[in-house]
């Protein structure tokens, strides 16, 4: 039946995870210390904005970001229940989780729907 | 003197206590013995006021689980010599309530393994006149190693989240519903499957891992509860997607 | 007699420990758990910063060239290698556990787990290779 969506939001968990997993370390290797240290030499500025104005890089920088959020949220959101033991909050605890990933996603969308 | 080591046993007698307590007794020291052997003899001739489960002393009948040294064990799977000089805590398998010193209530588990209906469910049952089911060495592989379990519970004592939460189903009930889903003979696994995507089914897992690692038995918990999401997710997507052909 | 036997769910005598807290300190591999499930607040923490550098792109020279110099900080540059040993941690976690959920049969019997695991690895290096010849070239 369609009506419990924890399968759907489990599906986006994994799928953010394996993004993360094989994306991210590079990603945060590169902008997050080779590049600022000088380690090594920086794409410029006209190279990485001609880049992301190519449909491809809009939809990789999409999936990017939205599905990792997702994966925070619903793996944060088991992680409050089980080592703080806020599972009474659990209704308000989903609502702030998916709703912040969901407006990370929203803005996302936004941001690469209108690159110029 | 022979070498004997101490066995700091939890005692909790309901009509004279509100709380556990702990006892220490000192055993012998042999190296062939397991706990149980230490527990036996403390029952024998130190104090035969002690409680607790046993049956068959080798490791299939999954009677005997206690915590040893803070870890689930089967007490007759292990042996004093591992855990020498001592001492050695002994105490009732954790998240279960405890009726008397070191025997638990399992009536909980045994509720939700019926629920999870462990058998094998057919449409239409073949006529005897037809024989028997037959099965490849292949298909049996799908699921044998989760036939595998003995019901000790150690997997529901090394679970944190059936600690906080004991209405989860837990690691065994599900790896027995695995079982029989992946049983070539079995037809019921969409019905299992609408059982087990409740709300404390098969979601409330966070692949801790730990019920993996304690089953005596190497029946994987952990991973048929993964494969298991993985089929969840797949039926979810397929009854979404393709209403008309999830019957 | 044949009058239905009842059992009451709660019995008085019964001793039920409350699990405390601070269960996930009182064993290893807990806590090893719990550090694994806190690494999706550093993957979250990337993922917005990647989202602002993205901003910052498209806002123009200026707003990025301000972005970088906030990057240079000392305050920044210790946050992403925390982040950075966070995140190889969820990735190399994620890589070994997921044998457990992919089972893949070939032929009737099934795939080894380090065949599964060393796929993911591979594609790990070849995505990260990818990425950085693109990212370097300009």
């Amino acid at each position: 039946m369609v009506r419990p969506i924890t399968p759907f939001l489990w599906v986006l968990f994994s799928a953010g995870g394996t993004i993360a997993a094989l994306l991210f370390p590079v990603h945060l290797f590169l902008s997050g210390l080779a590049f600022p240290l000088g380690w090594l030499e920086a794409p410029s500025y006209d190279f990485l904005h001609g880049l992301i104005k190519h449909p491809v890089t809009r939809l990789y920088l999409f999936v990017l970001i939205a599905f990792p959020l997702f994966h925070w949220a619903h793996r944060f959101r088991y992680t409050l229940y089980d080592v703080l033991q806020l599972k009474h909050l659990s209704g308000l605890i989903a609502v702030l989780c998916y709703g912040a990933a969901l407006a990370g996603s929203a803005t996302v969308a936004y941001t690469v729907w209108n690159i110029p | 003197m022979p070498p004997t080591v101490t066995l700091a046993v939890t005692r909790y007698r309901p009509e004279q206590e509100s709380e556990p307590a702990l006892q220490n007794y000192e055993v012998p020291f042999r190296k062939d013995w397991v706990v149980l052997d230490a527990l036996n003899y403390i029952k024998d001739r130190l104090d035969g006021s002690l409680s607790f489960r046993w049956s068959c002393r080798m490791g299939v009948c999954g009677s005997c689980g206690m915590m040893v040294n803070g870890s689930p064990k089967l007490t007759c799977a292990a042996f004093l010599s591992d855990y020498f000089p001592g001492p050695i805590h002994v105490e009732p398998l954790q998240y279960f309530p405890v009726v008397r010193d070191l025997v638990v209530d399992i009536t909980d588990f045994m509720r939700k393994l019926k629920k999870v209906k462990p058998w094998i469910i057919r449409k239409e049952e073949k006529p005897l006149a037809e024989g028997e089911y037959l099965q490849t060495p292949d298909q049996l592989d799908t699921y044998k190693q989760f036939s595998m379990c003995i019901n000790c519970l150690l997997c529901y004592s090394a679970c944190p989240i059936y600690g906080l939460e004991p209405s989860f189903i837990g690691p065994a009930a599900i790896a027995l519903a695995q079982r029989y889903n992946m049983d070539s003979r079995d037809e019921a696994a969409r019905e299992r499957l609408e059982i087990l995507s409740e709300h404390d089914g098969i979601w409330q897992c966070t692949f801790v891992g730990e019920c993996t690692k304690v089953c005596p038995k190497n029946v994987d918990p952990a991973g048929a509860i993964q494969q298991y999401k993985l089929t969840g997710a797949a039926h979810w997507f397929k009854s979404l997607l393709l209403p008309w052909g999830t019957k | 007699m044949s009058a239905e036997v009842h059992y009451t769910p709660y019995h008085p005598k019964w001793y039920r420990r409350r699990v405390s807290v601070w269960w996930w300190l009182q064993k290893g591999s807990y806590t090893t758990f719990v550090l694994r499930e806190l690494t999706s607040v550093f993957v979250a923490f990337f993922a917005l910063v990647f989202l602002w550098q993205l901003r910052a792109l498209v806002q123009g020279q200026e707003a990025y060239a301000h972005f970088l110099v906030r990057l240079r900080t000392p305050l920044f540059l210790t946050v992403n290698s925390v982040a950075l040993l966070f995140v190889l941690f969820h990735a190399i976690t994620w890589f070994n556990l997921a044998p457990k959920a992919m089972v893949v049969r070939v032929r009737g019997r099934r795939v080894p787990d380090w065949i599964i695991a060393g796929l993911n690895y591979l594609a790990w290096l070849f995505l990260s290779g990818a990425v950085a010849w693109i990212l370097l070239r300009g």
